[in-house]
């Protein structure tokens, strides 16, 4: 086993105000995890998922992550040009909509293209090779790679953001709801491909979900939020199999079955 | 002899939030413990704990008391209380666990759900397949559905490619709930000689089976769980 985390997050809390946007969480994630984090709208799941990625600064706490070279950094404490090469290159962020994460009106190859040159790729032929590949792996056919994402489906549009994300070989990828808005078919092969890539590539992840089905099949551990705190934490199957607290057990005693 | 598992002093029970907070005891002070080559039988009538005994010790139930001590590449860990990333890499390295039921995963082939323990170790794709493809044969599973995701395969043909992917790692503790439950004659053969190849490797096993005949082919000892009980307290 690994023995030092990949992210440090301490105390975290966010307030609109007076109000709670999530509040007083501690937790840390070692290479290779997915974590899960779970609950219902409003829960606070977006508000701490923005807190740890750096896009939301939180009110107060901590998020430290060990950049290459070993050492820890207090994210909040690094410089912009810092922080912004760590988003376009060690870290992914998958987006709901896809069209948050792509750039519509320019074609796939270059959606994934992009992310290369920004670590410094330049020869053309080897990022379209790259990309090619990368089309490949999420399943999109090579002769859709000079095509926008505007014509794409739903799901095409999603996958092609995964890869976009993961082409720099990142080591945190940030997911928000990955899989809503798609259809259950869509859905499946999807959730399949994310299990095979992280798997391959031994990714560490923080999946934002209120679907415990895809919590149970992506993450190995778990966190419930309700009203902006983390109620019930642990290993996915003992939360999904075992739950003990009030508002956990009504969430798994929700879940419609087929 | 060695043992790897220890079972101290355990107690579980559920609280059902949702009924007004009843509390349901599930079992009392249950200590046991299992040696290497042995296979030990949990007894009793259903609804007595014997699944959750598994469970707790798979980590996959949360334990009120006690402890649940499991030789881990030679560190004693408490399952009771380790962090989920300790109790992955126990399921990893040293403690399998073959269910009553597949879970399956949208468009994963039977060869790979079998193989995919040996790969999560760290072993290469292609002799991990093989050696998924040498169990599946032995347990009879057709060649054709082997490379079908078993979402659509009987009750028996899941319980076999269950029972591959359990028995593919030479894990040192096996947690088997039911195994042969859902298996014709033949099949349920070939399981009690898979069972017996583990305990000659030295592998520590805990199991239930409903089955009388494979129950008396494959226990050592038989622990009876009504001991365990905490309706059968009250009722003395």
């Amino acid at each position: 086993m690994i023995d030092t985390p990949l992210l440090k997050v301490s105390g975290v809390s966010k307030f609109y105000g007076s109000r709670i946007g999530c509040k007083d969480v501690n937790f840390e994630l070692w290479p290779g995890e997915v974590l899960a984090i779970v609950g219902e709208s409003g829960s606070g799941k977006t508000t701490l998922l923005n807190c740890i990625s750096t896009r939301l600064l939180p009110t107060t706490g901590s998020v430290e992550y060990r950049m290459r070279d070993g050492n820890f950094r207090d994210l909040y404490h690094i410089s912009e040009a810092e922080r912004r090469f760590l988003m376009r290159t060690d870290w992914g962020f998958v987006h709901q909509n896809p069209a948050d994460g792509l750039r519509m009106t320019v074609s796939a190859g270059a959606n994934v293209g992009e992310r290369l040159m920004a670590v410094g790729d330049r020869h053309y032929g080897k990022i379209r090779q790259t990309a090619t590949d990368w089309l490949g792996r999420v399943e999109i056919s090579a002769d859709r790679i000079d095509d926008q994402p505007r014509a794409f489906s739903g799901g095409m549009r999603q996958r092609l953001q995964i890869a976009r994300n993961l082409v720099t070989g990142p080591r945190l990828v940030f997911m928000d709801e990955p899989t809503g808005g798609l259809d259950v078919s869509v859905q499946a092969r999807l959730l399949d491909l994310v299990r095979g890539l992280v798997n391959d590539l031994g990714l560490a992840a923080i999946v934002v979900t209120h679907d415990l089905a895809v919590a149970r099949l992506l993450s190995h551990r778990m966190m419930v939020m309700k009203d902006g705190h983390v109620i019930e934490h642990g290993l996915t199957d003992r939360v999904l199999d075992d739950p003990r607290e009030p508002y956990t057990q009504l969430l798994v005693s929700s879940i419609l079955q087929v | 002899m060695a043992t790897p598992l220890v079972v101290s002093e355990v107690f579980k029970s559920f609280t059902m939030h949702l009924r007004d907070g009843i509390k349901l005891p599930v079992v009392n002070d249950v200590n046991f413990s299992v040696a290497s080559g042995e296979c030990v039988v949990l007894g009793g009538p259903s609804g007595i704990g014997k699944s959750s005994i598994l469970k707790m010790l798979y980590g996959n139930y949360a334990v009120d008391a006690g402890q649940i001590l499991v030789d881990h590449n030679d560190h004693i860990i408490d399952i009771a209380s380790a962090d989920p990333r300790t109790i992955i890499d126990v399921r990893r390295q040293t403690m399998g666990y073959v269910s009553q039921f597949l879970r399956t995963v949208p468009r994963v082939a039977a060869i790979d759900v079998v193989a995919e323990p040996l790969v999560a170790r760290g072993i290469e794709a292609n002799v991990a397949k093989e050696n998924a493809a040498e169990l599946l044969a032995k347990l009879n599973l057709p060649r054709e559905l082997w490379s079908l995701p078993p979402a659509t395969f009987s009750g028996g043909e899941q319980q076999r490619v269950n029972i591959a992917r359990g028995f593919i790692t030479s894990h040192r503790i096996l947690l088997l709930d039911e195994p042969t439950a859902s298996l014709d004659a033949t099949n349920r053969r070939v399981v009690v000689e898979m069972i017996a190849a583990k305990k000659e490797a030295g592998v520590a096993m805990l199991g239930i089976f409903h089955d009388e005949e494979v129950r008396e082919a494959v226990a050592d000892r038989i622990l009876d769980v009504s001991a365990f009980s905490p309706r059968k307290a009250i009722a003395a």
